[in-house]
Protein backbone atom coordinates (compact mmCIF):
# COMPACT_ATOMS: atom_id res chain seq x y z
CA UNK A 1 0.00 0.00 0.00
CA UNK A 2 1.64 3.39 -0.66
CA UNK A 3 2.15 6.86 1.12
CA UNK A 4 0.78 5.48 4.19
CA UNK A 5 2.50 9.16 5.41
CA UNK A 6 0.30 10.95 3.53
CA UNK A 7 -2.37 9.70 6.08
CA UNK A 8 -0.39 11.08 8.65
CA UNK A 9 -0.94 14.36 6.78
CA UNK A 10 -4.81 13.86 6.82
CA UNK A 11 -5.14 12.85 10.32
CA UNK A 12 -3.81 15.72 11.43
CA UNK A 13 -6.08 18.31 9.32
CA UNK A 14 -9.11 16.24 9.76
CA UNK A 15 -8.23 16.07 13.74
CA UNK A 16 -9.46 19.38 14.77
CA UNK A 17 -12.60 19.49 12.80
CA UNK A 18 -13.82 16.50 14.19
CA UNK A 19 -13.40 17.09 17.63
CA UNK A 20 -15.30 20.45 16.76
CA UNK A 21 -18.11 17.94 15.47
CA UNK A 22 -18.13 15.71 18.82
CA UNK A 23 -18.79 18.73 20.73
CA UNK A 24 -21.35 19.84 18.22
CA UNK A 25 -23.49 16.79 17.95
CA UNK A 26 -27.00 18.54 17.44
CA UNK A 27 -25.56 20.61 14.26
CA UNK A 28 -24.66 17.37 12.46
CA UNK A 29 -26.46 16.29 9.10
CA UNK A 30 -26.84 12.93 8.33
CA UNK A 31 -26.76 11.84 4.50
CA UNK A 32 -27.89 7.88 4.24
CA UNK A 33 -27.81 5.81 0.49
CA UNK A 34 -29.66 2.51 0.17
CA UNK A 35 -26.72 0.51 -0.45
CA UNK A 36 -28.46 -3.33 -0.90
CA UNK A 37 -28.42 -4.88 -4.20
CA UNK A 38 -31.13 -2.60 -5.64
CA UNK A 39 -29.92 -0.02 -4.73
CA UNK A 40 -26.07 -1.04 -6.18
CA UNK A 41 -27.72 -2.63 -9.90
CA UNK A 42 -29.28 0.80 -9.89
CA UNK A 43 -26.02 3.27 -9.20
CA UNK A 44 -25.55 3.75 -5.34
CA UNK A 45 -22.21 3.40 -5.51
CA UNK A 46 -21.56 6.59 -7.94
CA UNK A 47 -23.81 8.48 -5.87
CA UNK A 48 -22.52 7.37 -2.41
CA UNK A 49 -19.24 8.50 -3.96
CA UNK A 50 -20.04 11.63 -5.35
CA UNK A 51 -21.26 12.46 -2.16
CA UNK A 52 -17.87 12.09 -0.60
CA UNK A 53 -16.25 14.13 -3.36
CA UNK A 54 -18.46 17.33 -2.87
CA UNK A 55 -18.14 17.07 0.68
CA UNK A 56 -14.36 17.11 0.84
CA UNK A 57 -14.34 19.63 -1.95
CA UNK A 58 -16.61 21.90 -0.04
CA UNK A 59 -14.81 21.24 3.31
CA UNK A 60 -18.06 20.38 4.83
CA UNK A 61 -16.71 19.53 8.10
CA UNK A 62 -20.83 18.82 9.36
CA UNK A 63 -21.85 16.02 7.34
CA UNK A 64 -21.73 12.09 8.05
CA UNK A 65 -22.44 9.50 4.94
CA UNK A 66 -23.56 5.88 5.96
CA UNK A 67 -25.46 3.52 4.03
CA UNK A 68 -28.47 1.68 4.93
CA UNK A 69 -30.69 -1.30 3.22
CA UNK A 70 -33.47 -2.34 1.36
CA UNK A 71 -36.46 -0.21 2.24
CA UNK A 72 -39.29 -1.88 -0.25
CA UNK A 73 -39.07 0.78 -2.61
CA UNK A 74 -36.39 -0.72 -5.26
CA UNK A 75 -38.35 0.98 -8.52
CA UNK A 76 -37.06 4.02 -6.86
CA UNK A 77 -33.35 3.54 -6.03
CA UNK A 78 -30.44 5.09 -5.67
CA UNK A 79 -32.31 6.63 -2.32
CA UNK A 80 -30.62 9.11 -0.26
CA UNK A 81 -32.47 10.63 2.54
CA UNK A 82 -30.89 13.68 4.05
CA UNK A 83 -31.35 14.64 7.61
CA UNK A 84 -30.95 18.12 8.69
CA UNK A 85 -30.21 18.82 12.62
CA UNK A 86 -34.48 19.61 14.03
CA UNK A 87 -36.05 18.89 10.67
CA UNK A 88 -38.24 16.27 9.10
CA UNK A 89 -35.75 13.72 6.83
CA UNK A 90 -36.58 14.44 2.94
CA UNK A 91 -36.02 11.40 0.96
CA UNK A 92 -34.84 11.97 -2.98
CA UNK A 93 -35.00 9.36 -5.57
CA UNK A 94 -33.83 7.98 -8.87
CA UNK A 95 -30.46 9.99 -7.43
CA UNK A 96 -26.99 10.13 -10.00
CA UNK A 97 -24.06 11.76 -9.39
CA UNK A 98 -24.87 14.99 -11.05
CA UNK A 99 -28.14 15.31 -8.83
CA UNK A 100 -26.07 14.82 -6.04
CA UNK A 101 -24.05 18.61 -6.55
CA UNK A 102 -27.69 20.06 -6.13
CA UNK A 103 -28.54 18.58 -3.04
CA UNK A 104 -25.08 19.56 -1.62
CA UNK A 105 -25.07 23.25 -2.45
CA UNK A 106 -28.87 23.64 -2.09
CA UNK A 107 -30.04 21.37 0.73
CA UNK A 108 -27.19 21.28 2.75
CA UNK A 109 -25.44 24.26 2.39
CA UNK A 110 -28.72 26.55 1.56
CA UNK A 111 -31.18 25.07 3.52
CA UNK A 112 -33.53 23.94 0.51
CA UNK A 113 -34.46 21.06 -0.38
CA UNK A 114 -34.44 20.21 -4.32
CA UNK A 115 -37.89 19.31 -4.19
CA UNK A 116 -38.45 18.19 -7.51
CA UNK A 117 -35.54 14.98 -6.64
CA UNK A 118 -37.80 14.48 -3.94
CA UNK A 119 -39.86 11.29 -3.69
CA UNK A 120 -42.81 13.46 -3.29
CA UNK A 121 -42.04 14.54 -6.75
CA UNK A 122 -41.72 11.24 -8.04
CA UNK A 123 -44.95 9.70 -6.30
CA UNK A 124 -47.45 12.60 -8.04
CA UNK A 125 -46.60 12.13 -11.45
CA UNK B 1 -25.33 -5.72 -12.22
CA UNK B 2 -23.26 -3.68 -15.50
CA UNK B 3 -19.17 -4.90 -13.84
CA UNK B 4 -17.53 -7.21 -11.58
CA UNK B 5 -17.06 -4.28 -8.90
CA UNK B 6 -20.68 -3.80 -8.55
CA UNK B 7 -21.24 -7.66 -7.74
CA UNK B 8 -18.52 -7.68 -5.63
CA UNK B 9 -19.42 -4.16 -3.71
CA UNK B 10 -23.07 -6.46 -3.31
CA UNK B 11 -20.95 -9.73 -2.04
CA UNK B 12 -19.03 -8.30 0.51
CA UNK B 13 -22.08 -6.76 2.04
CA UNK B 14 -23.39 -10.69 2.84
CA UNK B 15 -20.22 -10.82 4.43
CA UNK B 16 -20.59 -7.41 6.22
CA UNK B 17 -24.03 -8.39 7.41
CA UNK B 18 -22.40 -12.03 8.50
CA UNK B 19 -20.83 -9.96 11.22
CA UNK B 20 -17.40 -11.07 9.86
CA UNK B 21 -14.42 -9.23 11.79
CA UNK B 22 -12.08 -9.52 8.42
CA UNK B 23 -13.32 -9.77 5.24
CA UNK B 24 -11.06 -10.70 2.46
CA UNK B 25 -11.46 -9.79 -1.18
CA UNK B 26 -8.86 -11.55 -3.76
CA UNK B 27 -8.63 -11.10 -7.48
CA UNK B 28 -6.08 -13.14 -9.66
CA UNK B 29 -5.78 -12.93 -13.09
CA UNK B 30 -3.70 -15.38 -14.83
CA UNK B 31 -1.67 -15.68 -17.97
CA UNK B 32 -4.77 -17.89 -19.65
CA UNK B 33 -6.97 -14.61 -18.70
CA UNK B 34 -9.28 -16.40 -16.33
CA UNK B 35 -10.14 -13.67 -13.17
CA UNK B 36 -10.38 -15.76 -10.19
CA UNK B 37 -12.28 -13.76 -7.48
CA UNK B 38 -11.92 -14.71 -3.59
CA UNK B 39 -14.49 -13.40 -0.97
CA UNK B 40 -13.72 -14.93 2.20
CA UNK B 41 -14.88 -13.55 5.56
CA UNK B 42 -14.99 -15.37 8.94
CA UNK B 43 -18.84 -13.99 9.77
CA UNK B 44 -21.73 -16.78 11.18
CA UNK B 45 -21.40 -18.76 8.00
CA UNK B 46 -24.49 -20.75 6.57
CA UNK B 47 -25.75 -24.01 7.11
CA UNK B 48 -26.25 -26.39 4.35
CA UNK B 49 -29.91 -25.35 4.23
CA UNK B 50 -29.45 -21.74 3.88
CA UNK B 51 -26.39 -22.31 1.38
CA UNK B 52 -28.11 -24.05 -1.21
CA UNK B 53 -31.44 -21.32 -0.89
CA UNK B 54 -28.83 -18.19 -1.52
CA UNK B 55 -27.70 -19.76 -4.61
CA UNK B 56 -31.45 -20.03 -5.60
CA UNK B 57 -33.21 -16.86 -7.21
CA UNK B 58 -36.64 -17.67 -6.48
CA UNK B 59 -36.49 -18.94 -2.85
CA UNK B 60 -36.45 -15.74 -1.59
CA UNK B 61 -37.25 -14.80 1.92
CA UNK B 62 -38.27 -11.22 2.12
CA UNK B 63 -38.98 -11.51 5.89
CA UNK B 64 -35.38 -11.95 7.27
CA UNK B 65 -33.90 -10.68 4.27
CA UNK B 66 -31.11 -13.22 4.42
CA UNK B 67 -31.37 -14.47 1.02
CA UNK B 68 -32.15 -12.21 -2.40
CA UNK B 69 -30.54 -11.88 -5.94
CA UNK B 70 -27.12 -10.88 -4.91
CA UNK B 71 -25.30 -14.50 -5.45
CA UNK B 72 -27.85 -15.99 -8.45
CA UNK B 73 -27.31 -13.00 -10.53
CA UNK B 74 -23.11 -13.35 -9.88
CA UNK B 75 -23.34 -17.10 -10.95
CA UNK B 76 -25.20 -16.53 -13.89
CA UNK B 77 -22.41 -13.47 -14.95
CA UNK B 78 -19.95 -16.21 -14.39
CA UNK B 79 -21.70 -18.95 -16.23
CA UNK B 80 -21.84 -16.76 -19.30
CA UNK B 81 -18.44 -16.13 -19.49
CA UNK B 82 -16.86 -19.43 -19.29
CA UNK B 83 -16.48 -19.87 -15.57
CA UNK B 84 -18.63 -20.85 -12.22
CA UNK B 85 -19.30 -19.81 -8.46
CA UNK B 86 -18.80 -21.45 -5.58
CA UNK B 87 -19.62 -21.53 -1.74
CA UNK B 88 -18.21 -23.19 0.86
CA UNK B 89 -19.14 -21.81 4.27
CA UNK B 90 -19.05 -23.51 8.13
CA UNK B 91 -21.82 -22.20 10.72
CA UNK B 92 -19.63 -19.99 13.40
CA UNK B 93 -16.69 -19.84 11.00
CA UNK B 94 -17.15 -18.29 7.95
CA UNK B 95 -17.79 -18.45 4.11
CA UNK B 96 -15.28 -18.82 1.20
CA UNK B 97 -16.87 -17.44 -2.55
CA UNK B 98 -14.70 -18.26 -5.22
CA UNK B 99 -16.37 -17.08 -8.97
CA UNK B 100 -14.25 -17.50 -11.68
CA UNK B 101 -14.64 -15.70 -15.45
CA UNK B 102 -12.85 -16.61 -18.52
CA UNK B 103 -11.94 -12.68 -19.67
CA UNK B 104 -11.51 -13.35 -23.18
CA UNK B 105 -15.28 -14.49 -23.31
CA UNK B 106 -17.62 -12.04 -25.23
CA UNK B 107 -19.53 -12.11 -22.18
CA UNK B 108 -17.41 -11.35 -19.33
CA UNK B 109 -17.95 -8.60 -17.56
CA UNK B 110 -15.76 -5.90 -17.54
CA UNK B 111 -14.13 -5.32 -13.96
CA UNK B 112 -14.97 -1.41 -13.63
CA UNK B 113 -14.32 0.27 -10.96
CA UNK B 114 -12.63 -1.59 -8.32
CA UNK B 115 -11.15 1.20 -6.58
CA UNK B 116 -14.59 2.60 -6.27
CA UNK B 117 -16.05 -0.46 -4.67
CA UNK B 118 -13.52 -0.95 -1.96
CA UNK B 119 -13.81 2.54 -1.47
CA UNK B 120 -17.46 2.63 -0.88
CA UNK B 121 -16.91 -0.58 1.27
CA UNK B 122 -14.96 1.30 3.88
CA UNK B 123 -16.82 4.67 3.77
CA UNK B 124 -19.90 2.43 4.25
CA UNK B 125 -18.61 0.44 7.32
CA UNK B 126 -16.36 2.25 8.97
CA UNK B 127 -15.77 0.67 11.97
CA UNK B 128 -16.27 -2.88 11.63
CA UNK B 129 -15.35 -4.62 9.39
CA UNK B 130 -11.84 -4.87 8.18
CA UNK B 131 -11.51 -5.38 4.19
CA UNK B 132 -8.43 -6.40 2.60
CA UNK B 133 -7.89 -6.46 -1.24
CA UNK B 134 -4.99 -8.15 -2.83
CA UNK B 135 -5.02 -8.15 -6.74
CA UNK B 136 -2.47 -10.05 -8.79
CA UNK B 137 -2.09 -10.30 -12.69
CA UNK B 138 1.02 -11.43 -14.82
CA UNK B 139 1.40 -7.67 -14.35
CA UNK B 140 1.78 -7.20 -10.62
CA UNK B 141 0.04 -7.00 -7.70
CA UNK B 142 -0.51 -4.79 -5.00
CA UNK B 143 -1.96 -5.16 -0.86
CA UNK B 144 -4.31 -3.30 0.53
CA UNK B 145 -5.26 -3.05 4.49
CA UNK B 146 -7.64 -1.19 6.05
CA UNK B 147 -6.06 -2.16 9.61
CA UNK B 148 -2.97 -0.23 8.09
CA UNK B 149 -4.87 2.72 7.83
CA UNK B 150 -6.55 2.45 10.87
CA UNK B 151 -3.34 2.26 12.63
CA UNK B 152 -1.98 5.14 10.19
CA UNK B 153 -4.67 7.21 11.56
CA UNK B 154 -4.86 7.24 15.19
CA UNK B 155 -8.62 7.21 15.84
CA UNK B 156 -9.74 9.46 13.07
CA UNK B 157 -12.70 7.46 11.42
CA UNK B 158 -12.19 5.90 7.75
CA UNK B 159 -14.95 7.39 6.07
CA UNK B 160 -14.14 11.40 6.57
CA UNK B 161 -14.28 12.34 2.97
CA UNK B 162 -10.33 13.27 2.81
CA UNK B 163 -9.54 9.63 3.35
CA UNK B 164 -12.19 8.23 0.72
CA UNK B 165 -10.74 10.36 -1.67
CA UNK B 166 -7.08 9.68 -0.61
CA UNK B 167 -8.22 5.69 -0.50
CA UNK B 168 -9.96 6.15 -4.20
CA UNK B 169 -6.77 8.04 -5.51
CA UNK B 170 -4.02 5.53 -4.39
CA UNK B 171 -6.36 2.08 -5.01
CA UNK B 172 -6.90 3.37 -8.44
CA UNK B 173 -3.08 4.01 -8.92
CA UNK B 174 -2.37 0.54 -7.83
CA UNK B 175 -5.12 -1.33 -9.56
CA UNK B 176 -4.67 0.08 -13.01
CA UNK B 177 -1.64 -1.18 -13.67
CA UNK B 178 -2.36 -4.54 -12.62
CA UNK B 179 -5.64 -5.26 -14.62
CA UNK B 180 -5.61 -2.43 -17.45
CA UNK B 181 -7.39 -4.49 -20.46
CA UNK B 182 -9.73 -5.77 -18.00
CA UNK B 183 -10.97 -2.63 -16.29
CA UNK B 184 -13.49 -1.28 -18.90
Amino acid sequence: MKSLAELQAIREKTLGRINLRKEDESEVVRVVIGMATCGIAAGARPVMLAFMDEINKRGLNHVTVSQTGCIGMCRLEPMVDVIMPGQEKVTYVHMTPEKVARVVAEHIVNGRPVEEYTIGAAEDK
Amino acid sequence: MRDLSLHILDLAQNSVRANASVVALSLLLNEEGIMTLIIEDDGCGMDAELLSRVQSPFATTRTTRKVGLGIPMMMENCRLAGGDLHLESTVGKGTRLTATLDTKSIDCLPLGDLAGTVTTLVTANPDHPEFTLHCASPRGEMDFDTREIREALQGVPLNEPEIATWMMESLQEEIEPIFGGVIQ
